[in-house]
């Protein structure tokens, strides 16, 4: 083919179909394949490379040590999960594989991961979390496998990348904060997205209360994109983030009559 | 009129035909007049207050069965089930591997008496003289001497025969009420008068009539043993004689319809001492390449030490697992993969208690509100108060708490050594001690409360206390999870 003869727009589209192709692995299953899983927010599903994340690794890590954004990073990577699972269906199964036992399932159920969905392993060192990962990831019954590791070196997540594109299963690996002042994003990763969380503050309610938990959600990194930065809000119990309403939509303060925290915002596309 | 207080008389009752009877009576019911086969409305006008219960005879006859194939595995080879009510056991040559008749019987009665079971024992030369005394002979361990049988049924009474309604009935009429008034008299009227069955009942408990019984045979697991010629030692001729096992005992499995849910392997090396892995699965299979990578992850954990001579792989635990049908091979979709192999393949590298799921457990209190079930388990969901997705375990001291009493949420804190000031609050959600589970939390009381920080951190905090009675709690302030 003369790229040269088409016009430009497809002559990117036929390099970026290229290079697509030179990053798969000689073992990935066709792009048609493997669908991907949209986040259901058109403004951020639009930012993504093929419109959702496909099956491969996704990494998610805290944007500072503090406990609190950590927390918000094993919401999101269990959100991801969730959806990963809904979508297919009734039987969608998720392998949750841990070093720590900190973990709290209540507090997954309410983003949308239920229990008769989630299979724990419990291991004894991160190189045992990658190691059930890759079984998981390979084995392809699963729909996601989620894992929590303070170090990872290069090679395994590359091993883990390849069996997720191979297994057809999401692999969501949390990123934990080992020292204070290494960030756990800074080294170079085989992932395909890398995602930064940071909790931020919710928009007041005109009475006591908490309103939804909002974080500061960036893709710091992603194949075929470019990174980006969005305010959400946390997932509910369907596992849907949704973006705030836009202060044009908020029910007037002043009014304490109208029901606030249930307002649906911004919908799929 | 003087009646007796039944209180605490437990019986059972059955209905037979139109009537309902009395099945069985306690002790102490018995000692009150009540007896099997009595009306049950006359047993509650004899007894007030007297505690009845349907009859099961399905349960009692299942765990006579149970009680029967534990003799037959554990004290004798040949044990059967006699009647609704009791087992037989031959005695011949196993005694003295258990101490002697005397000891051995005072063995089974103290694993009765465990069991929660009254049990009587008569050991005789006749199967027919040990039935007898078993049930009529009023003591719970009755030895006869060898030859000594028709002494010892002469005082019973016939009923202790096992005669049939008319024979027991006629000879009622006669007025022979003792065995021993049969023994006096001469055969051929007996014959003539009561039929066969009596004179066959009285040779079988004196021994003139062979009386044999069927035995229960304990059904083995499926198991393959292997015997080397040369003892083996090396990683790769163990694998070679797993596959092979596997092979064989797959075979078995399929010939039998059988899956396997808990493989035993034992090695037994040359120096006599055995090496044992066991293997669980999460669901029956009878797949030969799953089992044999199974078993070879276990490998690295058998020390064949000078080398192994015989090796035994039995199917310790089996379901029935009938063939399933191929969906999807002719539509030519790709048959999805089994979760239950995934989930065996990571019990045996992790270990099986480190592969589960959570669920719910009735409790209001965090730390005991999840429980571990078996990894593909049906799980039930918590209610949707608020949960943090971390939990700090033990909850973390939280200081310099400001906080309205007796239910203000914090105003502001120090935990881990940093000062938070709180921008939104919710709570407090109040969480009762479980008196019945330990005394000390009669009073207790918890109050959780969510908060916010200015940048949007959330926690969960909690104060001993009601804040206002120091019997449910001293006030303190403490920091159990952490929202995203």
């Amino acid at each position: 083919m003369h790229l040269a003869a088409l016009p430009r727009d497809a002559r990117l589209a036929a390099l970026r179909e290229e290079v697509r192709a030179i990053e798969r692995s000689r073992f990935a299953v066709p792009a048609a394949a493997a669908p991907c899983l949209a986040f259901g927010i058109a403004e951020v599903d639009a930012r993504l490379a093929g419109g959702g994340l496909a099956a491969g690794l996704h990494e998610a890590a805290a944007a500072t040590p503090a406990a609190n954004d950590e927390a918000a990073a094993t919401l999101f990577l269990a959100a991801l999960a969730a959806r990963f699972a809904m979508a297919r269906g009734e039987g969608g199964q998720v392998l949750w594989a841990l070093a720590r036992r900190d973990l709290f399932a209540p507090g997954l159920a309410q983003a949308g991961l239920a229990p008769d969905r989630l299979i724990y392993a419990e291991c004894r060192n991160d190189d045992e979390v990658l190691a059930v990962m890759e079984e998981g990831v390979r084995h392809g019954s699963l729909a996601a496998v989620v894992g929590e590791v303070g170090r990872a070196a290069m090679p395994a997540l590359r091993r883990l990348q390849l069996a997720a594109e191979e297994g057809g299963t999401a692999a969501l690996l949390l990123r934990r904060w080992k020292k204070a002042n290494a960030d756990p994003l800074g080294q170079p990763s085989a992932a395909l997205t890398r995602w930064r969380l940071a909790c931020a503050p919710s928009a007041p309610l005109p009475h006591d209360g908490i309103g939804r938990a909002r974080w500061r959600l960036a893709l710091v990194r992603q194949r075929g994109g470019p990174p980006y930065e969005w305010l959400l809000e946390a997932p509910d119990a369907e596992a849907r983030l949704a973006l705030p309403a836009r202060s044009g939509d908020r029910p007037d303060r002043a009014d304490g009559a109208q029901p606030v925290a249930a307002r649906p915002s911004v919908q799929a596309a | 009129m003087l009646r007796a207080d039944g209180a605490g008389a437990l019986v059972t009752a059955h209905k037979i035909g139109n009537q309902n009877l009395l099945a069985a009576a306690c002790p102490r019911g018995r000692a009150l007049g009540l007896a099997r086969g009595m009306p049950l409305a006359k047993a509650r006008l004899l007894v007030p207050g007297l505690d009845v219960r349907a009859a099961d005879a399905e349960g009692d006859s299942a765990w006579l069965a149970r009680l029967g194939l534990f003799a037959a595995r554990r004290w004798t080879p040949r044990a059967a089930v006699s009647g609704p009510d009791g087992l037989w056991l031959d005695l011949t040559g196993t005694a003295h591997l258990l101490g002697g008749e005397r000891a051995m019987c005072a063995r089974i009665l103290g694993f009765c008496r465990r069991l929660g079971f009254t049990a009587r024992i008569a050991v005789a030369g006749t199967a027919g003289a040990a039935h007898a005394l078993a049930r009529f002979g009023g003591e719970p361990l009755i030895l006869c001497p060898s030859g000594g049988e028709a002494d010892a049924v002469a005082p019973l009474p016939l009923a202790a025969l096992r005669l049939d309604e008319a024979a027991s009935s006629a000879a009622h009429r006669l007025g022979l009420d003792r065995i021993g008034a049969l023994l006096a008299m001469p055969r051929g009227p007996l014959q003539r008068r009561f039929g066969p069955t009596l004179l066959t009942r009285l040779d079988q408990a004196l021994g003139g009539a062979a009386e044999p019984f069927d035995p229960i045979v304990p059904e083995e697991p499926p198991s393959v043993l292997l015997r080397f010629i040369e003892p083996i030692a090396t990683a790769e001729a163990i694998e070679q004689a797993i596959a092979e096992a596997v092979r064989r005992l797959v075979h078995r499995l399929a010939e039998a319809g059988l899956g396997v849910r808990r493989l035993v392997l034992a090695c037994q090396r040359v120096d006599n001492s055995e090496q044992c892995q066991c293997v669980n699965l999460a669901r029956a299979v009878r797949d030969g390449d799953h089992i044999r990578r199974l078993l070879c992850a276990k490998i690295e954990k058998i020390e064949p030490g000078f080398g192994i001579e015989r090796l035994r792989l039995t199917a310790a635990r089996v379901e029935p697992l009938a063939p399933r049908a191929v969906d999807g091979a002719l539509a030519g979709a790709p048959a999805a993969p089994d979760l239950a192999l995934l989930v065996d393949r990571l019990a045996v590298r992790l270990g099986a208690r480190r592969v589960h799921r959570l669920t719910a457990r009735e409790s209001d209190l965090p730390e005991r509100s999840v429980g571990r079930i078996s990894p593909l388990g049906g799980a039930a969901a918590w209610p949707s108060w608020p949960r943090p997705v971390r939990l700090l375990v033990p909850p973390e001291p939280v200081e310099q708490v400001m906080a309205l009493l007796p239910d203000g949420a914090p105003v502001r804190f120090t935990w881990r050594g940093r000062a938070y000031r709180v921008a939104a609050a919710d709570g407090p959600e109040r969480v009762y001690g479980e008196w019945w589970r330990c005394p000390q939390e009669r009073e207790a009381v918890r109050d959780y409360f969510q908060v916010e920080d200015e940048v949007g951190a959330r926690f969960w905090l909690y104060r001993c206390g009601d804040g206002g009675d120091p019997a449910t709690g001293d006030q303190s302030w403490h920091m159990h999870g952490l929202f995203g």
